[in-house]
């Protein structure tokens, strides 16, 4: 049973927001940056998107030629494990389902762990069926602007259904493995897994 | 090493609170007794979580200011205007009240006195707050030892809106008179006292030139404050020279914070 603090009222919230809440989030108007360290920043005639097999086979684009592949725009909410959320961000980018298929074109086959990698040196580790199935995207355009570097721009992973930290900044690679590895949070006493709705914060927490 | 915590699960706690410190006008400190408290590492942080009458519940993550030597754990409370859980804390909780936490949280963010140094500290605010624990940290080993000659220097540059809005001030104020490897810069954006003949502008290339270590000297930096301070502070130190894999950071607030 949960400790009563005497005097505490808390914000009285709509049905509507309260219902879109996971546990122990609040809803923010504002879209905060957290970062574990400075914001890289590459130029768009240096960078190129990696999708690499476990075999070691990859399919690369350059920006011009990632960015000419098939977008979707999605509007999803968001949902940070420093405990904000927020409502109906518009992103716009190309679909992981869409990366595998191309990359299938040119041998890289499936695996059940992907493994996000970027400018920076930050990883996180998400299985295969977390990003497939319309659930995940790379996108570099939000509320139908380019991505700022500091919220991850040129490119950055979207994983919405997870915890903000699996939608990696400035990803560069998503490797396919064999076996989970975990990444830069997952290895520093965050989740494997990061459901939000399961309150998945911390290493330990079921 | 690996800071306390990691791979354990971090459960729900009752504390109690011993006392209640004002540092500033908005911000106060919490002094807790945690039953069980498994320790933690000068940087990190722990939840804590609120619940209403109704079974409403509110969680937020406060820096722990107290170092890892202290018997009770501290956290200082900045009264953010329109919050929810900082208000409460801040103005309606007394001694002898409980609540609810968990933690200590965070595994990068952290410094003990095996990373080493010298040790750069770059605060915006109330961002000073894992700095101070790191500060303490240092200097109750200083305590320990007893020989300054073998301490890890360090510095501390800190930017306060005013003089009374300056966190820890008259504790930062002894800690650098007693302690020579230590060196501790303000910088007053808005308000100056008369007389003031520190830095008056928000922390900028130059100001970091001239209050860091050169990058040659490897200084291990850790940055905290408002997103905008934050920006702008690590991507200069990354521009002067500075590995950004040393720079660690920690961000806070809504995007348009300023100090």
């Amino acid at each position: 049973m949960a400790l009563i603090s005497r005097g505490f009222r808390g914000r009285k919230q709509s049905a509507e927001v309260a219902g879109r809440l996971p546990p122990g989030q609040y809803e923010t108007r504002d879209f905060p940056v957290l970062s574990a360290g400075p914001t890289p920043r590459t130029a768009l005639t240096a960078w190129d998107f990696t999708l690499r097999g476990a075999d070691g086979r990859t399919a690369r684009w350059t920006w011009d030629e990632f960015t000419a592949l098939p977008r979707q725009t999605t509007t999803k909410d968001i949902h940070c494990v420093t405990k904000w959320s927020k409502f109906d961000t518009v992103w716009e980018g190309i679909s992981v389902d869409t990366l595998l298929s191309e990359a299938a074109a040119k041998g890289v086959v499936a695996a059940p762990y992907v493994l996000a990698r970027c400018d920076g040196g930050y990883t996180t580790n998400v299985p295969l069926a977390d990003v497939t199935g319309g659930k995940a995207w790379v996108a570099f355009m939000y509320n139908g602007a380019p991505l700022p570097p500091e919220h991850g721009g040129p490119a950055r992973l979207l994983v919405p259904h997870l915890y903000f930290w699996k939608s990696a900044k400035w990803v560069r690679e998503l490797r396919l493995l064999e076996s989970d590895e975990p990444g830069f949070w997952e290895s520093l006493g965050y989740h494997n897994y990061g459901d939000p709705w399961r309150e998945q914060r911390y290493a330990g927490d079921e | 090493m690996s800071p306390v915590g990691i791979g354990q699960k971090i459960s729900w706690r009752v504390a109690t609170v011993i006392d209640v410190v004002p540092e500033t006008q908005r911000t106060r400190t919490l002094v807790l007794d945690v039953p069980d408290w498994p320790g933690h590492s000068a940087g990190q942080h722990v939840d804590v979580r609120l619940t209403s009458e109704d079974g409403y519940q509110a969680e937020r993550s406060y820096s722990i200011a107290s170092p890892p030597e202290d018997a009770r754990l501290s956290l200082t409370v900045e009264q953010l205007k329109d919050g929810e859980v900082s208000p409460y804390l801040s103005e309606e909780l007394r001694a002898g009240d409980t609540i609810e936490l968990r933690g200590p949280i965070g595994g990068y963010f952290v410094w003990d006195i095996p990373v080493g140094g010298p040790l750069f500290l770059v605060a915006g605010g109330s961002g000073i707050v894992p700095l101070m624990a790191m500060l303490r940290h240092r200097n109750a080993a200083l305590a320990k030892s007893g020989d300054a000659r073998h301490m890890i220097p360090a510095r501390l540059l800190y930017s306060s809106r005013r003089w009374d809005e300056v966190i820890y001030r008259d504790e930062l104020a002894r800690l650098a008179a007693s302690d020579p490897t230590l060196e501790v810069v303000h910088t007053l954006t808005r308000d100056r006292p008369e007389g003031w003949t520190g830095f008056t502008r928000r922390i900028d290339r130059e100001m970091l030139e001239e209050v860091a270590w050169p990058p040659s000297e490897q200084p291990r930096v850790f940055v905290c404050g408002p997103t905008p301070l934050v920006e702008s502070a690590a991507n200069a130190l990354v521009e002067i020279g500075h590995q950004p894999a040393l720079v660690k950071t920690e961000r806070f607030g809504p995007t348009g914070g300023s100090v």
